[in-house]
């Protein structure tokens, strides 16, 4: 949900990054964080646990300039992606407007992508919403392994087992090296913020 | 998208006077109410201090919901007082209605229990208007 404040003319808008463990959720904060530090006023926040993973999550708030004389505030969040996590993930998602997935295009991590994804969509039902109606878009990260000679998964393949039904618009990715990173917060944030601009009429 | 709460901009300011008048005129450092998604509605502050609200809320909206969660789990409906005492400041935790939260921030010259009293009344007084 959203929040216009008429007051100020503000709007405050929740995009969260969701996927499984390890799959680059929190790299991809970390690279908006440095590469745009000129407009994130505050520190990025982050809830860890020993060892560095996330617990709770990770907020990155960040000025995105006006829309219709409102200057819009995107507020980025990440969820812990441990199966053992859920609860904490629920939280997060509440009032989410829009969501990028994340999903790690390593060989061996296939089975947990179409996981986590069939998670995130049980997880919106709780909150009666529908993984197909919300603004939503697709990263296939860790592209750059294959010059490493890792195994990766084809974006064909991705397409197949991730976005078959959704069809939402999908990127290739590197969050280490920062390729399609902005691309695809720039997506998210243009869904999200057109499914708005009628409100500000 | 969905907004589950709207505010005009009379609602806004009728809440702002409430929490100055309450709050912020006691004492209060900063005042924020939230919603649990994490959003500020509104924030004041007394001017001795700045914080960083939309993290504030952010971790407050997470935490709060962990605490509510635990409350379930052990068969309690909410915990009623979320309190965070520091050596000099303290953050003190209060549901204004479903998923409306006001937290405030406050030093040692503001007794918790004076505190409690005026969130109690600002409340009330917010209640009616939304
Ligand atoms: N090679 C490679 N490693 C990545 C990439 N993105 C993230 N990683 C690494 O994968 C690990 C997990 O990343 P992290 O962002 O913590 O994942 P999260 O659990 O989804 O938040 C870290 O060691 C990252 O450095 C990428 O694009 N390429
Ligand atoms: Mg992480």
């Amino acid at each position: 949900m959203a929040l216009i404040n008429p007051k100020k003319k503000e709007v405050q808008v929740k995009i969260v990054y969701y996927g499984p463990g390890r799959g680059g959720k929190t790299t991809n904060l970390e690279y908006i964080n440095k590469k745009f530090k000129k407009r994130i006023q505050n520190e990025m926040v982050t809830v860890k646990t020993y060892g560095d993973r996330t617990l709770f999550f990770d907020f990155l708030p960040f000025d995105i300039g006006e829309i219709k004389g409102h200057s819009i505030k995107v507020q980025l969040y990440t969820v812990p992606g441990q199966v053992k996590y859920n609860a904490t993930r629920r939280l997060v998602l509440r009032g989410v407007d829009g969501l990028v997935f994340v999903a790690d295009s390593m060989d061996l991590r296939r089975e947990m992508n179409i996981r986590s994804l069939q998670n995130l969509k049980e997880n919106l039902e709780t909150f009666n919403k529908s993984i197909f109606n919300i603004p939503l878009v697709l990263q296939y990260n860790k592209r750059d392994l294959e010059e490493e000679g890792i195994p990766i998964l084809s974006t064909d393949t991705l397409q197949r087992d991730l976005n078959s039904r959704l069809k939402a618009p999908s990127f290739a990715a590197s969050a280490v090296k920062g390729d399609n990173v902005a691309a695809t917060m720039k997506k998210i944030i243009a869904l999200t913020v057109g499914s708005l601009r009628k409100k500000l009429e | 998208m969905d907004f589950t709460i709207e505010f005009d901009k009379q609602q806004i300011e009728s809440i702002e006077n409430i929490l100055q008048e309450e709050l912020i005129d006691l004492g209060v450092q900063s005042v924020i109410l939230m919603d649990l998604a994490g959003n500020v509605i509104v924030n004041l502050e007394n001017g001795d201090s700045s914080h960083d609200v939309y993290s504030l809320a952010a971790l407050a909206a997470g935490n709060y919901g962990a605490v509510s969660a635990m409350a379930n789990i052990i068969g309690e409906q909410e915990f009623s007082l979320l309190f965070h005492k520091g050596e000099e400041e303290s953050i003190h935790f209060s549901k204004v209605v479903e998923d409306l939260l006001l937290l405030t921030i406050f030093n040692k010259n503001v007794s918790l229990g004076f505190l409690r009293l005026k969130v109690a009344e600002a409340i009330k007084r917010i209640q009616v208007l939304i």
